[in-house]
């Protein structure tokens, strides 16, 4: 993904050669062999061991795990019982998909996106363009806008529910206005609802990325543009939108990311309710998964929603790249 | 690494002057809302945590007097072990952060300024854990974890998915390839051996590195859910977050006010990592964090 791509500008490989002579000055052929096949630290192998160690256990065997449960029949045993996990091919994969559950679940991920991604893209450049050229107070808004990102969702999520509640404080700003039935128990208003509360929440990061995007735009661009006449706003669509079309790719490729894992938000504030209104995959694959103790279909509608998450990262990434 | 606010203040002074003042006002409200709306619900949260009876009025978000209280706090402490779970939440993000500095500095040591065989698939892993999905490995992870190691309800489990921040090691590795290669061929040449010079020469000149990498590896654990969610059963082990959560969804109508039991203890939850954020906040620069990003 981008990540892979923007972080390797340099080779982490040095060049073996050029470098002094070895530690151990002249050795025996077999030994310089030995050392020749190592590198020149073996001692880094070592180092980094423990790390190789902890990726393996915790994401590459989990992962291959993963995918050999989503096409065996596995069930929870008693510790110790042996019992077999025949192969069932696609089985798992058609159950997901022919569950009503699991699709409205997907579908609660595309509304989310409509509503999310649009409005980290615009309030975004709106709040970073501004940071970017106030003078007074930067300080204080930087850190408004980020203190958001760094609280626990448990935390923010039970001032969320104290506004938006029946009576809360919201409702009671809006009187007559209010939504009925309201927020948290609207089928059409909770999962716009849930993508309001994790823009708010993520806005303060995607508004760094943006400011630190900004100081790429090269200025004489902004001076040349402004020599022949053009006003704030155009200046702002032909040279700062431009400018920064690739931290804009990057802000619509990790805020599709984050969509994949929405779980606590829709646990905590209606339990995927109502009627499934704001039930999410990572929410389905909870219940499914551990609680009812099916995990092979856990699995496999976390390696749809993996397959769905790319799929919709690719295409963002065509419309984003080619966009201006 | 140019800091955002010192690289943005001298374009601001000349188009003050060439600007309209409507439009630099016009933008100063618009930052304003901006921070307005980002701030209300923390302050929803202290005024909700100390009131005495829940009152979602207009003017119950002022902080009135007579209805002002410390109660929900105590209310919140009897039903679940503030002391305790704070205790297990520390503990967890202890062990993280503890793991991600001394493994993290080893490999990203290791990746900066060694050179060994397999170096370039130690990188790339660093590289593909990051594009590796949590939600993928959720179940499989659990089971694993909680079924096969017998790890549920222990510190151990909670720690192992976090131990090591690959962004960490990240920031590590970015921080020691700044270093100048004479520095290291000097120590060399005075005859100490690799693992001296990583603690006694490397670490030392990477100090700002590893704040920057504890704020950063910090926030996770602190916060996080879903994990400690799954892996704890036992109360006396979980985390203030999933405590916390349990707490908001069934037994806080025990309570007299249970919103405001729920609130006092989002605000334990909150503070410690608002404040550490308030104390280091130059830290927490779009250049540190994005440098899994920027590179």
């Amino acid at each position: 993904m981008t990540t892979l791509r923007d972080a390797s500008p340099r080779s982490p490989v040095r060049a073996t050669g050029g470098r002094g002579p070895h530690r151990g000055g002249p050795q025996r052929p077999r030994g310089r062999r030995l050392q020749r096949w190592l590198g020149e630290h073996p001692l880094g192998a070592l180092l980094s061991a423990p790390y190789t160690a902890f990726v393996v256990v915790v994401f590459l065997v989990p992962f291959g795990f993963g995918v050999w449960m989503s096409v065996h029949d596995f069930f929870f045993t008693a510790p110790g019982v042996q019992v077999p996990h025949p192969f069932v091919g696609l089985e798992n994969f058609q159950q997901v998909l022919a569950d009503p559950a699991v699709r409205q679940a997907f579908r609660n991920l595309l509304v989310f996106l409509v509503v999310n991604v649009p409005l980290t893209v615009v309030l975004g450049l709106l709040l970073s363009t501004g940071l970017d050229a106030v003078a007074r107070w930067k300080g204080f808004f930087r850190v408004a806008y980020y203190v958001p990102y760094v609280t626990a969702s448990v935390a923010t999520l039970a001032a969320w529910i104290f506004l938006f509640s029946g009576n809360g404080v919201v409702n009671q700003l809006l009187g007559g206005l209010a939504p009925d039935p309201t927020w948290l128990a609207n089928q059409g208003l909770i999962m716009p609802l849930i993508a309001v509360y994790v823009t708010w929440k993520n806005l303060g990061f995607y508004v760094l990325l943006y400011l630190a995007g900004l100081q790429n735009v090269p200025r004489e661009l902004h001076e040349a543009a402004e020599m022949d006449g053009a006003g704030a706003w155009r200046r702002f669509r032909s040279v700062t939108l431009p400018g920064l079309r690739p931290v804009t790719s990057l802000v619509v490729l990790l805020s599709i990311i984050t969509t994949g894992q929405i779980f606590t938000e829709p646990y905590l504030l209606t339990g995927g309710g109502p009627n499934g209104a704001s039930m999410t995959p990572a929410l389905l694959m909870y219940q499914k998964g551990i609680q009812q103790g099916q995990p092979d279909v856990a699995a496999a509608i976390g390696m749809i929603l993996v397959i769905a998450v790319m799929v919709v990262s690719l295409v963002s990434r065509r419309l984003t790249e080619r966009k201006g | 690494m140019a800091t955002t606010a010192t690289a943005g203040a001298p374009r601001t002074s000349r188009t003050d002057r060439t600007r309209p003042r409507l439009l630099v006002a016009g933008r100063f409200a618009v930052l304003l809302v901006g921070a307005f709306l980002a701030l209300v619900p923390f302050y929803s949260m202290v005024i909700g945590a100390l009131q005495e009876e829940r009152d979602t009025t207009l003017l119950g978000m002022l902080p009135l007097p007579s209805n002002l209280t410390l109660e929900n706090f105590a209310g919140v402490n009897d039903s679940i072990d503030l002391v305790q779970s704070l205790l297990n939440s520390l503990i967890m993000t202890a062990g993280v952060v503890g793991c991600t500095l001394v493994l993290g500095l080893m490999v990203g040591y290791a990746l900066s300024v060694l050179s060994f065989r397999g170096q370039g698939l130690v990188f790339a892993l660093v590289l593909l854990v990051q594009a590796i999905p949590f939600q993928l490995l959720m179940v499989p992870l659990y089971v694993m974890v909680v079924r096969y190691f017998g790890l549920a309800d222990s510190y151990l489990g909670m720690i192992l998915p976090f131990a090591v921040n690959s962004v960490a090691v990240l920031i590590f590795r970015q921080y020691f390839l700044q270093i100048p290669r004479d520095v290291f061929d000097a120590a060399r040449i005075d005859g100490a051996g690799e693992l001296r010079i990583l603690v006694s020469v490397a670490v030392p000149l990477v100090r700002p590195a590893i704040l920057t990498a504890m704020l950063v590896t910090f926030i996770g654990p602190w916060n996080e859910f879903l994990w400690p969610f799954l892996v704890t059963k036992d109360a006396t082990m979980q985390p203030l977050a999933v405590s916390l959560a349990n707490f908001s969804q069934a037994n806080s109508t025990f309570q007299e006010n249970p919103m405001g039991a729920v609130l006092a203890g989002a605000c334990v939850l909150a503070v410690p990592a608002v404040v550490l954020f308030l104390l280091f906040q130059r830290h927490f620069t779009s250049a540190n964090l994005g440098s899994a990003v920027k590179g």
